[in-house]
């Protein structure tokens, strides 16, 4: 009568990125709030400073990089959010399969739709900002890489502020130390390339962030989930 | 091989006030118990922590004999657990729903199963409908269907007859009969008189 755990972790894991994917899909309109929000932002800059291409190529780096950071921790709170409220985390919790590896699929899922979005867009935004030509490709490489991590790093506070009505601030507070050293070298890369200097390295310590976040990150989310649940 | 679950001097707090104290409690094979009490007397709390949800309690739980922290791997691979709310997808179909359940075990399943739990259910012609749209008792129904599909001998339902109607309530209790025949256990609580066959024994809260 009794059943042995049968492992299938990799068909879990497929299964529940698949069920993000198609859930996410299904809410295109919720999807395209951190673009719209990174548009925004973009856009308003130009009139509130200066439309003087000389003034916003100086910025432009660091105000795509904000913008975009700021657009994806935007779209954190409802990571596990929705799963709390009918049911089905618990349910998650409750798998015999390991539960970081499932906030992983999560995770992944969550990038596919704001992170990479949002470094595939940066570019057009840059054309605004007078990007200097050359340094498109790093922005959009660095903002891929870079949001990866960012989207690890916020679900551990999405993870810890899920049981909490309104956790959307303290979950900000929470993660932006955290984001500052993905920020530092994101704009460093797209810098470097402005300035024609090597951008290996600020892509290096980029993916060295990214390594170091997919390798702890979701322990830390599962852990987060558990207290969260528990409470 | 047979199933054992137990409590020993089990307590929990919450905001300062005792839910329960030095609760002994034991589901073996073939049984169903019925956790009684009236609204806010714990049953959920006690349900969780029998799911080995909880961390913050008083006590000790085993697991065919053995501590559960330590087996709880096992554990979770005989449990069924049905919360409160049924942990349905509003933005995926039934089939997606159980699909996922499924795949959480480890296993692809097939899409006939998960059909024939669905007709079992009453939810037959309603597979390619989004749960969102469905009524609160077919959502429930949905999520009854994974007694059907998944095979697992420890059954732990928070008010399952919720939302339910009266054929489908009857239909549960035929299940939950069957369930505790065949060996499995059923630990529930519910405010609905129930009519199974092998006794029901319960426990008092509050």
């Amino acid at each position: 009568m009794l059943d042995t755990p049968q492992g299938g972790l990799w068909v879990a894991f497929k299964a529940t990125l698949k069920r993000d994917v198609t859930l996410m899909f299904r809410r295109r309109g919720e999807l395209l709030n951190p673009l719209v929000f990174f548009a925004l932002v973009v856009t308003l800059f130009p009139i509130g400073i200066s439309p003087d291409p000389a003034v916003l190529s100086l910025i432009a780096p660091g105000l795509l990089w904000v913008a975009a950071l700021l657009a994806a921790l935007l779209s954190l709170d409802s990571l596990f959010r929705t799963d709390y409220d009918d049911g089905s985390l618990e349910q998650l919790l409750l798998t015999p399969q390991p539960l970081a590896v499932l906030g992983l699929a999560k995770v992944a899922a969550h990038w596919l739709f704001t992170g990479l979005p949002l470094a595939i867009v940066a570019p057009l935004l840059g054309i605004m900002l007078a990007l200097p030509a050359g340094s498109y490709a790093v922005l959009s490489l660095s903002l891929a890489i870079g949001s990866a991590s960012l989207s690890l790093i916020g679900a551990i506070g999405a993870a810890l502020t899920v049981g909490i009505a309104r956790g959307g601030v303290l979950l900000s507070l929470l993660i932006l130390p955290l984001y500052i050293p993905v920020l530092i070298f994101g704009v460093g890369a797209v810098q470097a390339a402005i300035n024609g200097d090597g951008i290996a390295a600020h892509l290096a310590m980029l993916g060295a962030l990214l390594a170091a976040s997919l390798l702890l990150a979701p322990w830390a989310i599962a852990a987060s989930l558990r207290i969260s649940i528990n409470g | 091989m047979s199933l054992c679950l137990q409590a020993r001097q089990l307590a929990c707090e919450r905001d300062g006030r005792w839910l329960f104290e030095g609760l002994d409690l034991d589901i073996r094979s073939g049984e169903i118990v019925r956790i009684e009490g009236p609204n806010g007397s714990g049953k959920t709390t006690l349900l969780k922590l029998l799911a080995g949800q909880l961390g913050d309690y008083h006590g000790e739980l085993y697991w065919n004999g053995e501590r559960l922290a330590k087996v709880r791997e096992h554990f979770l691979a005989n449990l069924l657990y049905l919360g409160h709310s049924p942990g349905v997808k509003a933005g995926l179909t039934p089939l997606e729903n159980l699909a996922w359940y499924q795949a959480l075990n480890g296993d692809k399943g097939d899409e006939e199963q998960r059909l024939r739990a669905l007709l079992h259910v009453g939810l037959g012609g309603f597979e390619d409908v989004l749960a969102g749209q469905l009524s609160a008792g077919q959502q429930r129904r949905v999520a009854l269907a994974r007694l059907t599909l998944t095979r697992r001998a420890l059954w732990v339902l928070d008010e399952p007859f919720t939302a339910i109607d009266r054929q489908g309530v009857d239909a549960l209790e035929k299940q939950l009969a069957a369930h505790a025949q065949t060996g499995g256990s059923v630990l529930l609580t519910t405010h609905h008189a129930l009519a199974v066959s092998p006794a029901v024994r319960s426990v008092q809260l509050g």
